[in-house]
């Protein structure tokens, strides 16, 4: 019983190969606007920069479906959310960004605590078929905004501030900001995982009634997920106003959630860099099929269809697989 | 507003009911009884619409592309359950998602190819062009009453073989209880044949009979599907009942929501910030009515009752 | 006598037309092995959820170390002190022995609403998790997946994690079910340790390991007790008998 070979806790080493798959893609994004000023071309970083936001995004979403298990098909809602709490108070005329995030936080904080509560009253597929509702709801909502554009969306003939500068107002500007918003969303997603509330999050994907025999209220926890999930995509849509000065609706359509959950679970889900590598990877495929053919959707739907069936893991599945037995 | 024109309203939000309906029901009984959750299931309401638009243009008789877009709309439901869907009954949720979504992709761009992007229509059936009288100056189409009497038949034909027919039987098993009809020795795999096809053939039947109304366009089944979910959710997955029930409420409450909202906040507030504010509500009411269900009874007003 | 731990007054629980659970009285005192025995079908586990929250009972109350928990939800129970483990084996399988043990640990350990430090190097946590596991007898295999072990090993995680929340009384859902004989046999041993600390309400189909451990034995049938006594007296009520010890022809031969 004392045999002290046995009361030592064997602790679990952290692997080296995430961090490294992820240090080259943040070099690779950090020289992305180095490149671009050698070949000239600014749709390189306006690219970047949209992948980056939807990898803010979609790292956001793999908390709540890989690690959570909680599939979400409303998630482009938050962007909508943020993207239109920028958009608005500009519109009004407040320009500063120390003003915009914290009210785009608290909408969409709001937000998923009232939906969340409503929907994390049921599981499975129902939590998806609500979730979408409840993803219509705001696309439906913002569309019927008839003095913000209503359907058609709205240009921001002005970009916000940044603490009284106009940082914000150049490209680098932006793509420093979004670049770095990234990386934090990135590491701090990690850290939130790995933390006793990640923790409790994934074992209540795993078997959520021995969670509640534990002693935990599954529910709580789950519901400050989905804020925290909501939250980091509000801000995302914060970045997309800024970025590309126009909003609209179709931020929240359905169909832009359910391009997140491809991005997710291309990458591999509940995977240090699943998500980031996915969103990467949607537009690069995005790109690479429309530049042959206008109708890239006729190949993107059935590749769609092999990675559910095949595919399993995602990229970083694969990139294990790659990397052999160890 | 007068009460004519409510009457007007009604009949528009039993309309738009009846065609919920006929997408809902194949959807629920397809999630209740197989678990199986199908976002492709608007596109084959698509489908239907524009087998009415091609099939009108060959045979230039809406009666005739409704009877041949019926058989067809069935079998590309087949095809598409050969093809995709039967691949994916025992996996989880989320490849079901992602499969689908890989359909409707294809589907909606396949159509703008072939269709191109451009809204098309078909009017209705001569028989049918004309209007009754309401009331003095205001009319109301024979074909949206005659797309109303359609579907109540269909329903209640459903219900009949729900009801009354052994098939009817296993499936109504099923969804409380699929294993029994398995260890029943039904041959499962083909009940979901049935069950798919049939369902496919119903949104398809829609879709013909909303050619004359709506616009036929590519992503025309994206909406109304999200709305058919928003239906079974508060019928509660696998009832037939329930979608009826509840697509009926949802055809009313949106259709009367979009009128009497901002003739309501009119009452409260000047009428400009009426006209932007009523529009927002009203296009949230459906999903409020499902909050509110949902929050009552997280099951849904008619869920089958599962044997535990 | 001493009060009671637990206690179930008038407990009725129905799924329609069936009635599971009939007017149950039961009692748990301190230091206590209570058994509860019965024939497949008797309602034992359906209790036992009632107990513990999973279900809610139609009506009756539960209280808890004097405590009235019926209206509580399965995880306010647990925080009060209610452990307990599953009939059919219900464990983290993704997560290692240590982790799952732990993760029961955390409960105890302060809030869990903490979002930045590594859980998993806890010492605390860790510590304490590898003393619950050494006390079940399953400390080597710490470091393996919960999915990847034995069915006995995992019916071991399972008291592990139940005792590891640091339990006021556990609630045993057949904890030997499915097990061989040796296993089970060192199983009541380790059972017989834990009983001076925790009292027992415990469903068994093992009757020596019943016999072994239980101070008193209840039979259920058809959702109402029909007995209740040492486990002498059951051995010897012929209305027990007829119902479950095996004696189908108790009345026959009587």
């Amino acid at each position: 019983m004392t045999d002290q070979a046995h009361m030592q806790a064997p602790v679990a080493a952290t692997p080296r190969a995430p961090l490294i798959v992820a240090s080259v893609i943040f070099a690779a994004l950090a020289l992305i606007p180095v490149l671009a000023e050698a070949w000239g071309g600014a749709w390189l970083t306006s690219l970047a920069v949209r992948a980056m936001i939807l990898a803010i995004v979609a790292i956001s979403l793999d908390l709540l479906m890989g690690q959570g298990g909680m599939v979400s098909f409303g998630h482009s809602a938050f962007v909508a959310i943020g993207a239109y709490a920028c958009g608005i108070m500009i519109t009004e005329g407040v320009y500063e960004m120390a003003l915009i995030l914290p009210v785009a936080i608290a909408a969409a904080g709001l937000f998923a605590l009232i939906s969340g509560a409503i929907c994390l009253r049921t599981s499975g597929v129902s939590f998806i078929m609500i979730t979408l509702a409840f993803g219509q709801m705001i696309y439906f909502a913002l569309g019927s905004l008839a003095q913000y554009g209503a359907d058609d969306g709205l240009t921001l003939w002005s970009g916000p501030d940044f603490l009284g500068t106009s940082w914000l107002g150049s490209d680098m500007g932006v793509y420093v900001t979004v670049f770095a918003v990234l990386l934090a969303t990135w590491a701090l997603v990690h850290r939130i995982t790995g933390a006793r509330f990640g923790r409790v999050l994934r074992a209540a994907r795993q078997n959520p009634t021995r969670v509640a025999s534990m002693g935990y209220s599954v529910f709580r926890y789950r519901l400050t997920a989905y804020v925290i999930a909501g939250v980091i995509a509000a801000i995302a849509g914060v970045l997309w106003a800024t970025h590309a000065a126009f909003i609209s609706p179709s931020l929240g359509a359905w169909q832009r959630s359910g391009d997140l959950i491809v991005m997710v679970v291309l990458g591999g889900m509940a995977t240090r860099n699943g998500a980031l590598l996915g969103a990467l990877f949607f537009i690069l495929i995005e790109e690479t099929l429309s530049s042959i053919t206008h109708d890239w959707r006729l190949i993107f739907g059935p590749l769609l269809v092999l990675i559910a069936l095949y595919a399993r893991g995602g990229l970083v599945g694969l990139l294990d697989r790659v990397r052999g037995p160890r | 507003m007068s009460s004519i024109l409510i009457l007007i309203q009604l009949l528009n939000g039993l309309q738009l009911g009846v065609i919920l309906f006929l997408i809902a029901a194949g959807l629920t009984l397809v999630f209740g009884v197989m678990g199986f959750i199908n976002l492709a299931h608007g596109v084959q309401y698509m489908l239907g619409a524009y087998l009415a638009v091609y099939l009108y243009g060959l045979t230039g008789s809406f009666m005739a592309a409704l009877v041949l877009a019926l058989p067809l709309a069935l079998l590309l439901g087949l095809v598409l359950e050969f093809l995709v869907f039967r691949h994916l009954y025992d996996r989880d949720h989320l490849s079901q998602v992602l499969a689908t979504f890989g359909v409707i992709l294809f589907l909606n761009q396949l159509m703008k190819v072939l269709f191109g992007p451009a809204s098309l229509s078909v009017p209705p059936p001569a028989f049918l062009d004309f209007s009754f009288t309401l009331v003095d100056g205001l009319l109301y189409p024979a074909y949206r009453v005659a797309l109303i009497v359609a579907g109540l038949l269909v329903a209640l034909g459903l219900w009949l073989v729900i009801t009354r027919t052994r098939v009817g039987m296993l499936i109504r098993a099923g969804a409380t209880n699929p294993d029994m009809v398995s260890a029943l020795g039904v041959n499962v795999r083909r009940l979901f044949l049935i069950v798919f096809g049939f369902g496919a053939m119903l949104a398809g039947f829609a879709g013909v009979m909303a050619a004359p109304l709506y616009s036929v366009e590519p992503g025309m089944g994206d909406n109304l599907l999200i709305v058919a979910f928003v239906v079974i959710i508060i019928g509660g997955a696998g009832s037939i009942r329930g979608a009826f029930v509840a697509a009926l409420l949802v055809g009313l409450v949106d259709t009367l929501g979009r009128t009497l909202v901002t003739d309501g906040l009119r009452l409260v507030m000047d009428p400009s910030s009426a006209n932007q504010i009523g529009p927002a509500i009203a296009s949230m009411l459906i999903y409020v009515l499902m909050a509110l269900v949902l929050f009552w009874r997280p099951e849904g007003l008619f869920a089958p009752k599962v044997a535990r | 006598m001493t009060e009671a731990v637990l206690q179930l007054k008038g407990l009725q629980k129905a799924f329609g037309a069936l009635v599971v659970t009939d007017k149950v009285d039961l009692d748990l005192h301190p230091g206590e092995c209570h058994a509860l025995i019965g024939p497949n079908g008797a309602g034992k586990s359906t209790l036992i959820h009632q107990v513990s929250g999973l279900l809610q009972p139609d009506a009756g109350r539960i209280a808890f170390e004097g405590r009235d928990v019926t209206g509580q939800k399965q995880h306010e129970r647990a925080v009060a002190g209610l452990g307990r483990s599953f009939q059919i084996t219900s464990i983290l399988p993704d997560f290692t022995v240590l982790e799952n043990v732990a993760l029961a640990a955390q409960m105890r350990a302060g809030s869990s609403m903490r979002f930045f430090r590594r859980a998993d190097r806890e010492e605390a946590l860790n510590a304490a998790a590898m003393t619950a596991l050494d006390r079940i007898g399953l400390a080597p295999r710490a470091a393996a997946m919960a999915g990847a072990l034995s069915y006995g090993e995992k019916r071991m995680l399972e008291l592990a994690i139940a005792i590891a929340g640091k339990p006021r009384a556990l609630l045993l859902d057949e904890p030997m079910a499915g097990m061989g004989r040796a296993e089970s046999e060192s199983l009541t041993d380790t059972l017989l340790e834990l009983k001076a600390t925790y009292p027992m309400l415990l469903i068994e189909h093992d009757m020596e390991a019943v016999f072994r451990l239980a101070d008193r034995v209840s039979v259920l049938v058809a959702g109402a007790i029909v007995a209740t006594g040492t486990p002498d007296e059951v051995r010897a009520d012929p209305k027990a008998r007829a119902a479950y010890l095996g004696e189908d022809h108790a009345e026959g031969a009587a």
